[in-house]
């Protein structure tokens, strides 16, 4: 029972790094109909540059925790800012002139890109895989039992309760705000909402920036939950992130960070009690379970084909 | 106005937006190029290396590049045109009649290329790597290009081919000729399975579904251990004969049968004009299915799919054929890849493998056959120049292999050929067959779905 509490707070903690990607591919799914294949790997560059910000503060190990507080904050800041730059480039550079293209061109440049920029990381951050000490150490025993101790660490407090921060925040972004509005639009009818006045490409490339910087926290979240990174996380965190957004209903919020959280679990379950060799393809044959019976999702709309 | 006045009076704006670029390009290169962490061997043993030299570089290469984009190729209006269907300089490579001439000139090249002066091992296993992946190229153009369906885990029937051979060959004694059929069988067989469940799944879902499927076929041989050995892949694989006759030395071999001295090039020739044989097979096996029924179904799904099946087409079985007839001449492919390495293991198929298949295909202009074999002529030589590039060391550090640059290119130009030509190098999307008085429905507006 203690090791059944043990690797649910493990999923929980997985979850919510993968809902927090999902979101960025479920956005923009919803927006342009498309999937940004290269989402995963702005992903993975997020998390380059907050281990990078991280050494160059040089603050790993505290036990202090507003220190540590303080500094993860500044480093989320930081590579939020640049994975935003990178999600508004790719947007403008390889998908905004392709619009009205023909159905598969988005996605061949979407492939091109997401190859370009992992290898383009391997190749200015070299191959091998980089290890990092955690920030912020410690945390609580939860239950004591006599065979297996349940610990909650601080790291894992606190990427379960900035996820959730971060998602209401985000719901109030879409619900309320003039941006939300805008987007909720564009994702009706683009040419309506063009018509009326709403600026669809700046619409557009926030979505991409907003998708990109929570991106890049989950970066973050992975660099510290997992301690280590190399140039090729992007791809199965980048699956297994779709794969929420899918059995969440692609273009719902909530359905993402949902579908995020039972994807981590069902991962860490799957490793816990069966083989942890197989544990992606647990995930990835989720995906495909989940479109053949459910291609609506969790939360989503069933998708009606127009002509 | 003459082109002197238009350029002088918006050079402002342009070094503007020139400046602007080359900020975000700042930005964007900072993480990458500028700062490099390092490892230096413990658990906490990072460390940056700060490369401004480079980043320096970098951002006055994106500068000057923006300046002359906007000096020759930038729309004048400053309106983004939305991307077309181009038919110009190369257009004439995808007219039936120049692909009429060039094809057999080049099937006659590659039959003589193993008796040319210059051929040596070097130079022939070049030609196999090449022919390996136009085989390979042409395989994935029939699900891909033909009946547009983005498969991005194409790589997994190339690996189910590879280890069916090395599996019955090891295991049964069976030999290549035996294996072959049984391969492409088996590959297809797995074409068939996972194209049960994407038969209703639109183009982005499939491309991730497919994606998924290759990654767990490479998962299942890393782990099997007992089945597949794993991480260390099955070595010994019995290589192909002569119609029975090894290569090797011994008198019942194929030097000594008929009276040549041994050389090791003979089993090299011979694995050439094996692969050359299997991709003429591939090239004339595709192009009579684009004739067929079949491929004129493939051809009207890939266009649209609501219209295919308003006509009655029965777009389950087209998807299935398509995917299993793809997987089968990548099971043949990999079958050779097995015989002719004697050794597999994992690593030769992943996503990797999978994007530069798929890369060669788009270069090479979805459905045409012979951009196929350009671009695959393009991306292996494209490589082996690079290899030559060994200069950048010196900017890149010590531990850099210009070779790992092959990748991103490729990814690079995936993009860019989406953008200025996303018809690909050779572009024929017309269909394969046609009435004899063509329509005035033109290419572009087919292409933009509503034609």
């Amino acid at each position: 029972m203690n090791y059944f509490i043990q690797q649910l707070i493990n999923g929980l903690t997985l979850g919510s790094i993968y809902g927090l990607i999902a979101i960025g591919y479920t956005m923009v799914y919803g927006i342009i109909g498309m999937v940004n294949f290269a989402h995963g790997d702005v992903f993975m560059v997020g998390a380059f540059v907050s281990l990078i910000t991280v050494i160059i503060f040089g603050v790993t190990g505290t036990t202090n925790i507003a220190l540590g507080i303080g500094a993860l904050i500044l480093v989320a800041a930081i590579s939020m800012f640049i994975a935003g730059v990178y999600g508004w480039t790719i947007e403008r550079l390889a998908y905004r002139p392709l619009r009205g293209s023909f159905r598969l061109a988005p996605l061949i440049t979407a492939i091109g890109v997401s190859i370009f920029l992992q290898n383009f990381v391997q190749a200015t951050q070299g191959a091998r895989v980089k290890p990092m000490s955690a920030i912020i150490s410690g945390g609580f025993t939860i239950l004591e039992g006599n065979d297996f101790v349940v610990r909650i660490t601080y790291m894992q407090i606190l990427i379960i309760v900035l996820t959730f921060l971060l998602m209401s925040g985000f719901t109030y972004l879409i619900s309320k705000t003039s941006l939300g509005r805008a987007q909720r639009a564009c994702e009706q009818d683009m040419k309506m909402a063009m018509l009326l006045g709403i600026d669809v490409n700046t619409t557009i490339s926030t979505t991409f920036v907003i998708g990109a910087a929570l991106a890049a926290v989950a970066g973050l979240m992975y660099l510290l939950y997992y301690g280590v990174i190399d140039f090729y996380i992007g791809f199965s965190a980048g699956i297994k992130a779709f794969t929420a957004a899918v059995l969440g209903g692609v273009g719902s919020l909530p359905g993402a960070m949902l579908g995020g959280l039972v994807i981590g679990l069902i991962e860490v379950f799957f490793a816990a009690y069966f083989s942890s060799e197989y544990k992606d393809v647990a995930a990835f044959s989720m995906l495909i379970i989940v479109l053949i019976f459910m291609p609506q999702g969790l939360l989503g709309r069933p998708e009606i084909e127009k002509v | 106005m003459s082109l002197h006045d238009q350029t002088s009076s918006s050079f402002l704006p342009m070094i503007k937006r020139s400046v602007i670029a080359t900020i975000i390009a700042f930005f964007l290169f900072l993480p990458t190029l500028g700062i490099k962490t390092s490892a230096s061997g413990g658990v906490d043993g990072l460390f940056l290396t700060y490369r401004w030299l480079l980043l320096a570089i970098g951002c006055g290469l994106i500068f000057v590049g923006r300046i002359v984009y906007e000096l020759f190729w930038a729309p004048k209006d400053g309106v983004q045109k939305p991307a077309k269907a181009q038919f110009g300089l190369v257009k004439a490579l995808g007219s039936a009649k120049v692909a009429k001439t060039i094809g057999p000139l080049l099937l006659v090249f590659a039959v003589a290329f193993p008796f040319l002066p210059f051929s040596d091992r070097y130079i022939l296993d070049l030609g196999i790597l090449i022919i390996t992946y136009v085989m390979l190229g042409w395989g994935l153009q029939i699900v891909v290009g033909l009946a547009g369906l983005l498969d991005l885990g194409y790589v997994a029937f190339y690996a189910v081919g590879a280890y069916s051979y090395a599996l019955l060959s090891i295991h049964f004694g069976f030999g290549f000729w035996m294996c072959l059929p049984l391969a492409g069988l088996l590959a297809a067989t797995w074409g068939i399975i996972l194209g049960f469940p994407v038969l209703r799944l639109r183009g982005d879902y499939l491309a991730i579904v497919t994606l998924a499927f290759g990654e767990i076929i490479r998962i299942i041989l890393l782990n099997w251990r007992g089945f597949t050995g794993g991480s260390n892949g099955l070595s010994s694989i019995p290589r192909p004969s002569f119609f029975g006759l090894p290569f090797n030395q011994d008198p019942g071999g194929f030097a000594a049968t008929f009276g040549l001295e041994y050389s090791s090039m003979q089993r090299i020739v011979f694995l050439y004009f094996l692969i050359l044989a299997l991709a003429v097979f591939t090239f004339f096996v595709t192009a009579r299915l684009r004739r067929l029924p079949i491929g004129r179904a493939w051809e009207a799904l890939r266009e649209d799919e609501i219209a295919c099946r308003s006509l009655g087409i029965n777009t389950v079985n087209t998807k299935l054929s398509a995917f299993a007839i793809g997987a089968m001449f990548g099971g043949f492919a990999g079958s050779f890849f097995a015989a002719k390495q004697a050794f597999v293991s994992p690593e030769s198929f992943n996503f990797m493998e999978s994007a530069t298949i798929l890369a060669i295909v788009v270069l090479g202009g979805m459905s045409s056959q012979l951009g196929v074999v350009f671009s695959a002529i393009a991306m292996v030589g494209g490589v082996e120049l690079l290899r030559q590039l060994q200069f950048l060391k010196v900017i890149f550090g010590n531990d850099f292999d210009p070779s790992q640059l092959r990748l991103l290119l490729f990814g690079l130009a995936m993009v860019l050929m989406m953008l200025w030509r996303p018809r690909g190098l050779v572009s024929t999307r017309m269909p394969t067959v046609f009435l004899k008085d063509k329509k005035t429905v033109s290419a572009a507006m087919i292409s933009q779905g509503r034609g």
